[in-house]
């Protein structure tokens, strides 16, 4: 993943906030609102090449009226995504983000690693670690994705 | 407000119902909100058909984020230095999910006190799909 733009904006966090279900009132003040823990999360929004996104005029993997037969477009970066899991997640928080931060995000992939699970066949583990920079190129974010690939759906975790 | 070192003490847990019966529309909130359109969390046709999944379920980034409330609510705002885990199993819609968090130290960091605390979110059944760790600066 790499993101060039990242706008921290005080509309974002508070729907954000909604769609996780936290009622914490910093998140609705225009004033005082700062970024929740998992907010940079969704620097996806602002991935030009993020494939868990329908592009326009472009074949999508979700259905119509029945499914499409459209398998998922290649893409790395960890987290779900057609096959994919998201195994962990890790954040560092060098400061906490505020409306008027725009930060920048770069990925360096990981680790990859193989593993026999119980239920889902063969997992296939990588990792990487995306570098989030504020507007004055300080380091913000650190965070750390594992994703897994399976042979077959797990039903219960990986 | 921020937590104080003093009132801390290891070993205290807090717990908090962190989602009631999850509904699908929260999911697709989500969704919208993160960014991450992957079929298998919103379009049940594609997750049942498709995909193979019994229906579809929550993003693990929900669950976290659901998770995250309880660790700033006992923190404050602004105080987490480190926050992390494993999605330890699927969380479906209808799901109401509890958060526990045990204070496991206290000690110096950065010229600070911080504390560190063990995260645990578990569904009705007490299956636990969320196992994590916070750090978070507490006043001295």
């Amino acid at each position: 993943m790499a993101v060039d733009r990242f706008p921290i904006e005080y509309g974002h966090i508070l729907m954000f906030a909604r769609s996780i279900g936290d009622p914490n009132p910093i998140y609705e003040d225009p004033e005082r609102a700062i970024a929740p823990p998992t907010f940079v999360q969704a620097s996806a929004q602002f991935d030009p090449d993020y494939f868990l996104r329908p592009k326009i005029g472009r074949p999508w993997m979700g259905s119509g009226k029945e499914p499409t037969g459209v398998t998922r477009e290649g893409g790395g970066g960890g987290g779900g995504g057609g096959g994919g899991l998201h195994a962990e997640q890790h954040f560092e928080y060098h400061r906490h983000l505020k409306p008027g931060d725009v930060l920048s995000a770069t990925t360096t992939p990981g680790r990859t690693w193989e593993k026999e699970g119980r239920r889902a066949g063969k997992l296939v583990f990588n990792e990487g670690v995306t570098e989030y920079r504020d507007q004055n190129g300080d380091l913000v974010v650190t965070a750390k994705v594992v994703g897994v690939r399976t042979e077959r759906p797990a039903t219960a975790g990986a | 407000m921020t937590l104080k070192a003093i009132d801390v003490e290891v070993g205290h847990t807090h717990s908090q119902v962190l989602v009631t019966d999850l509904k699908r529309t929260q999911i697709v909130q989500y969704a919208g909100t993160s960014g991450d359109y992957n079929p298998l969390h919103t379009d049940e046709i594609f997750a049942t058909k498709v995909a193979g999944y019994p229906s579809v379920f929550a993003h693990g980034m929900l669950t976290m984020g659901m998770t995250g409330r309880l660790v700033t609510d006992y923190v404050g705002d602004g105080q987490l230095t480190r926050f992390g885990g494993r999605f330890t199993s699927q969380v479906f819609p209808g799901d109401t999910l509890t958060g526990t968090l045990t204070v496991e130290a206290t000690r110096d960091e950065d010229g600070g006190k911080v504390v560190d605390l063990k995260v645990s979110t578990v569904n009705q059944d007490g299956v636990e799909v969320f196992a994590g760790t916070a750090t978070a600066r507490v006043e001295s």
